[in-house]
């Protein structure tokens, strides 16, 4: 069993301001998940009478994209790979003192907490994230051939869970690699061609419009995604944007 | 009440063609005068609020996940099935629809399973469409791989990631939607009340979770794509916030609940390691085409996997079932697994596991091949248990995974309140008391592309419903009631957290309500979980304030509902005097230990009325009956 402390953002809504709260957790076991450590600290505090720390999950298997704090500075915590609520207490060690914070950037406002509001997200989507197909009577699915390469690679690009982690890293708030993550996807496959310049503009329009900053390829992204996507997204954002302007 | 399940008349191969050519449909320019709800944006209703937006309708969706692509649907792993054969080993919609008849131990409606064989094909078809990237072989083709209950190869994944794909692609189109105006999006606001006027399903009464707000809404119709209720155990492979709430309080407005105690045990989730854990973790189905599944032959036996010799493991399910072998379905591989640890060959430190084995698999496809196919899970499997499944077997063992249950709802989808159509895990029409793996997917999706797009129309051009607003006296009445129970719940300021409440309703389910169940302890778990519900009333602890973010409060709502929900699965299980797929009932067991049916006494779906809290509900009986395939003793040997 290992003793930690914890400090973590306290802000009670997005009106209010944060600050910093420590809290000693003993008895922290180190097959529990990070997660289920604060689930138990918070059971504490609530009957200590204290607000529990309001953070967001729900799959706890790393693939809803909904859990989004930072932990020491880093989206999602310590290892590469893996998102926040598949990180496990067997990564720290008894007596470490742990900063937990909400992601930062403008465009995610922070409701409670450590709880953001990454709906900025959503607009980007509406803007352009999908093939324009009615229901009904689509053509054969193998009517369509599609290489095993370009398959998997649109694969890994639409892999992306949109946690946020990208934003939260980058200095500027830059959302170019959750961006070209869906630019990619659709890019790679033959069923994006038609929308393909509309695509790219209107995404990037509504994605300034949001206020995440630019890229100045730091690789910052790269480095945090816990999905591995890489800056080739990004590389082939500027590419799909370059050509539709142009043309 | 007498229920009406509104099978078509005709053949079977030509029910669904003929219904769909019979329905009223609504003239298009009409469509966008009738309003739509939709409460959930998973599969079921993202591709439901797609599809009739499309068709002009204008659809106002709800969800209390801050958007349609963290619904639990991203979660599943292993793939969907559809009868495309492309790979010509012998299937159709005819195989389809038998095996998922059968996987469910002839406890569905043969016509409208045979309905989604019949549309499964299409389903690829739309999601290919969509730019979802399923995977593919060299040539460019789809490719498939096989699950349990099967012996073609028909399910179609995307690594293990085919639940997020499929999402992402209702996610695209309802966006699409979105962006065009025709459907309007309202995350994090949570349904805690539906709204009956004059018999009729006309509106919701939401919680906004950010601000507290409580808030009417009204519409034409209403639709249930909320989930399952897997979660009333506290431990599961669903979600956290995966809860009942909705289905819940829609029963408690009329709409009949339908086979409560049918939940999916699923064989292969990643063991409880302590008391803390706070759910559990599915190794998808697909594993078992290549890993192997074994146990010790001697009891007891405390050696590492690696030195216990070959000739001393006993490969149960092949020893057992040769025909199927580790892909027999997951009731039969669940209950073997718990056959095995009762009886002492479990594995691990808590002894409540079994192997999962890839040795064999690294050998044949190299440890390459074997990353191809299953590298997510494996590292999941890592970041888990701190265990190199490369190196040594995994341990695995049942958790509950899926609730076959829910709401009751006639071949069109519609409940038994006119205009509240229910839709994917919540309600419980296609898999009858077990479902086969890849077949979730697959309903939700045929239900949200296929099925009411046609049955929706149907029902707003016979039925047609007058204007009406939230200035309603019954809005007004459902926002009062609303407002009371979360007062109540603030109110109570006792010692026990919700957690603690939805922890102990979970052991009980477990123990007594779970993989094994029998009289005695059935009837225990019935006192138990009254005495739990009124401690919840006068004890539990729910901080904060109901103006604000509250995530305790929240779960303070849904663990009211499972509690109740608890005590109706405890009950539907301690009425069906039968054991069938995954509602094994001890007293009822074959020779050698399978599912005994009662077919005589027991082929019906029994749909409760909800009679008050505390009053016991109302069983009505759906016959079943099977002209096309022959009710037999499932035989997976
Ligand atoms: C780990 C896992 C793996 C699985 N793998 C597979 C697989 O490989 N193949 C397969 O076929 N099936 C699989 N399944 C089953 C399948 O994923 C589910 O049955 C299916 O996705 C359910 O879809 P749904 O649309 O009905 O519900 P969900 O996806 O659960 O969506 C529910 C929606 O309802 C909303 N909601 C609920 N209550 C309310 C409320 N009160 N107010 C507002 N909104 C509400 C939620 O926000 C959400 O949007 C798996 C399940 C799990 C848990
Ligand atoms: S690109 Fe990576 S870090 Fe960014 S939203 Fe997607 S998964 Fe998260
Ligand atoms: S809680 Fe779903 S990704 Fe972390």
């Amino acid at each position: 069993m290992m003793n930690i402390t914890l400090k973590v953002w306290r802000q009670k809504n997005c009106n209010s301001k944060g600050a910093f709260e420590s809290y000693p957790v003993e008895g922290v076991s180190p097959d529990m998940s990070f997660l289920e450590m604060l689930d138990m600290l918070n059971e504490r505090l609530i009957k200590k009478g204290i607000e529990p720390i309001a953070f967001d999950h729900d799959c706890r298997e790393g693939i809803c994209g909904t859990c989004s704090m930072v932990i020491n500075g880093r989206p999602h915590g310590p290892i590469k790979g893996v998102t926040t609520c598949q990180l496990h207490m067997r990564s720290f060690k008894d007596g470490d003192n742990i900063v937990i914070e909400p992601y930062r950037a403008k465009a995610f406002p922070i409701i409670k907490d450590l709880v953001v509001d990454r709906s900025s997200f959503e607009r980007i989507m509406v803007a352009g994230g999908y093939v324009s197909v009615r229901t009904g009577n689509a053509q054969d699915a193998n009517a369509i051939p599609i290489g095993k390469h370009e398959a998997d690679e649109a694969f890994n690009a639409a892999a992306c869970i949109g946690c946020g982690a990208c934003v939260a890293s980058c200095k500027n708030s830059s959302a170019m690699l959750f961006v070209g993550a869906k630019v990619s996807q659709y890019a790679l496959l033959p069923q994006g061609k038609p929308e393909r310049k509309d695509r790219v503009l209107n995404m990037v329009a509504a994605m300034d419009a949001e206020g995440f900053g630019n890229c100045s390829n730091t690789g910052a992204c790269e480095a945090t995604c816990p999905k591995g996507l890489n800056l080739t997204h990004i590389a082939r954002l500027n590419r799909e944007y370059i050509s539709a302007v142009l043309s | 009440m007498a229920l009406d399940s509104k099978i078509p008349a005709g053949p079977i191969e030509t029910k669904w063609t003929n219904h769909k050519f019979k329905m009223k449909l609504v003239n298009p320019a009409n469509k966008r005068k009738y309003t739509v709800i939709i409460v959930g944006t998973g599969l079921a209703g993202g591709s439901a609020a797609a599809s009739l937006a499309e068709l002009g309708y204008n659809v106002l969706a709800f969800s209390f996940h801050e958007s349609p692509r963290r619904a639990h649907s991203i979660a599943a792993q292993g793939g969907i099935n559809a009868a495309k054969n492309y790979q010509n080993d012998g299937d159709s919609v005819h195989r389809l629809f038998y095996d998922t008849l059968k996987g469910g131990d002839y406890r569905a409606r043969e016509a409208n399973v045979h309905r989604l064989a019949e549309v499964s094909g299409n389903i690829i078809d739309q999601c290919v469409a969509q730019g979802v990237p399923f995977a593919r072989e060299y040539g460019g083709l789809l490719d498939n791989r096989s699950f349990g209950g099967a012996q073609v190869s028909r399910t179609f994944y995307a690594k293990g990631q085919t639940g997020q794909q499929l999402l992402l692609g209702a996610y695209s189109a309802m966006n699409k939607q979105i962006s065009e105006g025709r459907v309007q999006f309202f995350p994090r606001h949570e349904m805690l009340d539906l709204v009956v006027v004059d018999g009729k399903a006309r509106g919701i009464v939401t919680r906004d979770l950010n601000t507290g707000e409580v808030k009417s809404w009204a519409a034409d119709a209403v639709l249930l794509a909320t989930g399952g209720y897997g979660n009333v155990f506290f431990l599961s492979t669903n979600a956290m916030y995966s809860n009942a709430t909705a289905a819940w309080r829609a029963h408690k407005k009329g709409a009949f609940f339908a086979n409560p105690c049918f939940t999916q045990i699923h064989p292969t989730c990643i063991p409880v390691s302590s008391g803390h854990q706070s759910k559990l973790t599915l190794m998808s189905e697909s594993l078992r085409n290549d890993g192997r599944v074994w146990v010790p032959k001697k009891a007891g036996d405390n050696r590492p996997a690696n030195q216990i010799p070959e000739d001393e493991r006993d490969y149960y399910l092949e020893r057992l079932y040769p025909s199927f072998g580790n892909l027999v379905p997951r009731d039969v591989a669940s209950r073997r697994a718990k056959e095995m640890c009762d009886k002492e060959h479990g594995v691990g430190a808590t002894k409540l596991a079994v192997y999962l084995d890839f040795s064999d698999a690294i050998k044949r496809l190299g440890k390459a091949g074997v990353e191809e196919r299953y590298g997510n899970l494996f590292d999941m499997y890592q970041q888990i248990t701190g265990e190199n499944p490369y190196e040594v077997p995994m341990r695995i063992y049942p958790a509950v995974h899926y609730t076959m249950g829910g709401l009751w709802v006639d071949y069109n989808l519609q409940s038994t309140v006119p205009g509240l159509f229910v839709l994917g895990e919540a309600n419980f029409s296609d898999h009858g008391a077990n479902r086969l793996g890849a077949s979730a997917l697959m309903q939700g999706l045929a239900d949200g592309y296929f099925v009411i797009p046609y049955t929706l129309g149907d029902y707003l051009a016979t039925k047609g419903t007058d204007k009406l607003t939230t200035s309603h006296e019954a809005f007004k009445k459902s926002e009062e009631d609303v407002k009371a129970v979360t007062k109540k719940l603030l109110a109570v300021k006792g010692k026990t957290t919700v957690d603690e409440f939805h922890k102990k309703l979970g052991l009980i389910m477990w123990d007594y309500v779970g993989m094994a169940r029998n009289e005695a302890g059935l009837k225990h778990a019935l006192e138990e979980i009254r005495k739990i519900r009124d401690e919840f009333w006068k004890d539990v602890l729910v901080p904060g304030s109901e103006t604000e973010f509250n995530q305790e409060l929240e779960k303070a709502h849904r663990v009211a509902d499972f509690i109740e929900l608890g005590e109706l699965m405890a009950l539907d299980a301690l009425e069906r005097n039968e054991s069938c797929g995954g509602h094994f009932r001890e007293e009822y067991q074959t020779e050698d230990g399978e599912a005994q049916r009662d077919d005589e006494k027991y082929a019906y779906v029994a749909a409760w009325e909800f009679k008050g809290v505390g009053e016991k509900p109302e069983l009505h009986k759906e016959n079943l009956t099977f002209e096309y395939v022959k009710p037999s003793q499932r035989s997976y040997k």
